[in-house]
């Protein structure tokens, strides 16, 4: 069979795949089959686990697929306890969760941590009200660090997007250190209000099952502000150079997060799945000589590809308030997974 | 009227039948306001749905209702998943009171309301459930009742889900889950009332 599928319009969606259908299940089995020494599968599921579980509070995250290496490539020692894998783009679903949270309960609980998207909260909910059923003591961190949308009673709030990955950093390495569970939620409550992201896009994502890009941008224009599925951002405009958009970035994020008074940040900068790496640190270089104007020490900083959007051009800017430094430690503790 | 076994079991076959026949034009609707998948988790889960209900040979409305629950909640999905599975887990709670149609559909309203936390006026499946809510109160639901009230979500501007994020743009699009919704009481009427 000739590996192209016609798409609407009838353009060609180029990929190297199989079927659009198969894309997830089969990405799944190749993960178990590259990294069966730590990691493993549950029958029927499409859950991926540690194999080694220690007597702990459990990290169970997951979302739609598309998004890789989230979450699974944050699976073990020290990160997540298991990943959940949804269809492409969409959450997954409440029996799923369910597995991964009895599989992670060692009997000290599980900690959910949930980017805020409509369809993620009320399937991760109703994952919880079961898990409780069971006896499974369980409690949830919201996280929502996108600024591009207004939080107000007329949307469905911020997104959940790059920023997740540092909230799976810092509570996975309490939660490994034996930190209870109530004491991980509350710290992880505080944590997300520490945490801002705003992306940039220069295309679109294609899902494999729909054959074209979710938006349609000009040849050179760029949009400001998309979410990770290619939710619409604040403003669309044409493409400008690195220095540029990492101005607008920088300034918003940390007019944002000087509420505070902060004195110490992290930066990530991550890739959105076509952007080449050397694109990135372009880019930190602009962020860096940008922040120059403020009174801030970067104690931490991460650049690569983390939280995806399938194939789209682009790349987000997260910044990390970090004055307490028993976050830095966090971030920086050894961990024992594939993609941090 | 009462929804009997038999009834339960023909209408959600048809509501199958319909989204599938609709499935890329739900995918389009939502393509305009939201991600573009509603069809497609529509047409898993319903297909889901049928193979379990083809399994029951005698058909009893609890055992009906809850089944299209499980299917829908374990294979949708996305945001309508949760919101349809849990319409149907509370009707399937209520039939072991009563199988009397308006006050089983009014059990799934508050079932939807209770998990995506919507109004009445936020441009979601909720603008379609409550005036059949209504309707089916007077005895009065008919098709023109339903496509009425699915038309009506056009000139909303969406407060819930995905289509918030896109604002005064979802001005003038239909909601992909109210016109679903629109197909599963359209069965209904097709089915049992009629
Ligand atoms: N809070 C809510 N209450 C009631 N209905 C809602 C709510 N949020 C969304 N909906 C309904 O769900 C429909 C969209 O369902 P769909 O299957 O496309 O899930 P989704 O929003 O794309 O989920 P995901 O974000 O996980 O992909 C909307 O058209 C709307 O009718
Ligand atoms: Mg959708």
């Amino acid at each position: 069979m000739v590996p192209v599928f016609k798409a609407k319009e009838d353009k060609i969606m180029k990929k190297i795949i199989n079927h659009p259908s198969q894309v997830v299940d089969e990405m799944l089995k190749g993960m178990l089959y590259a990294h069966s020494d730590f990691l493993e599968g549950i029958d029927e599921t499409r859950v991926i686990i540690e194999k080694d579980k220690q007597p702990t509070v459990g990290l169970v995250s997951g979302g739609g697929s598309g998004h890789e290496p989230a979450h699974a490539g944050f699976v073990g020692e020290g990160m997540l306890r298991a990943a959940v894998l949804g269809e492409m783009f969409t959450s997954p679903t409440p029996d799923q969760i369910l597995e991964a949270i009895k599989a992670s309960d060692t009997g000290h609980g599980v900690l959910l941590i949930v980017k805020n998207y409509t369809g993620d909260v009320m399937n991760f909910d109703m994952a919880k009200e079961m898990a409780e059923m069971e006896d499974i003591q369980v409690a949830s961190v919201l996280v929502d660090d996108d600024i591009a949308v207004e939080d107000s009673t007329y949307t469905a709030g911020k997104r959940g997007v790059a920023g997740t990955v540092l909230v799976h950093k810092i509570l996975g390495h309490f939660a490994h250190e034996g930190m209870a569970l109530n004491d991980l939620k509350s710290l992880g409550d505080a944590l997300v209000t520490d945490i801002h992201t705003l992306g940039v896009a220069l295309s679109g994502a294609t899902v494999p099952e729909v054959g074209k890009p979710g938006f349609h941008l000009g040849e050179s224009e760029m949009e400001y502000g998309v979410g990770i599925h290619g939710e619409p951002g604040y403003r669309r405009d044409t493409l400008k150079p690195s220095r540029e958009i990492a101005k607008e970035l920088t300034g918003k994020l940390m007019s944002e997060i000087m509420t505070k008074k902060t004195k110490k940040i992290g930066l990530l900068v991550n890739g959105l799945g076509a952007t080449p790496l050397q694109e990135l640190y372009v880019f930190y270089n602009d962020v860096i000589e940008e922040l120059a104007k403020y009174d801030v020490e970067i104690v931490f900083n991460k650049i690569g590809d983390f939280m995806t959007s399938i194939d789209m051009t682009g790349l987000s800017l997260t910044v990390i308030r970090l004055d307490d430094d028993k976050r830095t430690v966090a971030l920086e503790a050894p961990v024992g997974v594939l993609n941090w | 009227m009462e929804l009997t076994g038999d009834k339960a079991k023909a209408w959600l076959l048809n509501f199958e039948a319909k989204i599938q026949e609709h499935k890329a034009y739900l995918s389009d609707l939502d393509q305009a306001i939201g991600d573009g998948d509603h069809g497609s988790n529509m047409a898993r889960g319903t297909e889901a749905v049928k193979v379990n209900l083809e399994k029951i040979a005698e058909p009893e409305t609890a055992e009906v209702l809850k089944q299209a629950a499980m299917a829908l909640i374990s294979k949708v999905g996305g945001a309508s998943g949760p919101l349809y599975g849990s319409a149907f887990m509370q009707m399937a709670k209520t039939a072991k009171e009563t199988t009397d149609i308006h006050e089983l559909i009014e059990a799934g309203l508050e079932g939807i309301k209770h998990r995506g936390k919507a109004d009445v006026g936020d441009k979601t499946m909720v603008d379609t459930w409550a005036p059949v809510v209504e309707a089916l109160a007077k005895d009065a639901l008919t098709n023109e009742a339903i496509t009425q009230a699915v038309d009506a979500t056009k000139p909303l501007k969406a407060k819930k889900g995905r289509a918030s994020y896109v604002g005064e743009r979802s001005i003038g699009a239909l909601d992909p889950g109210a016109v679903s919704s629109g197909y599963l009481f359209t069965a209904l009427v097709e089915e049992v009332l009629q």
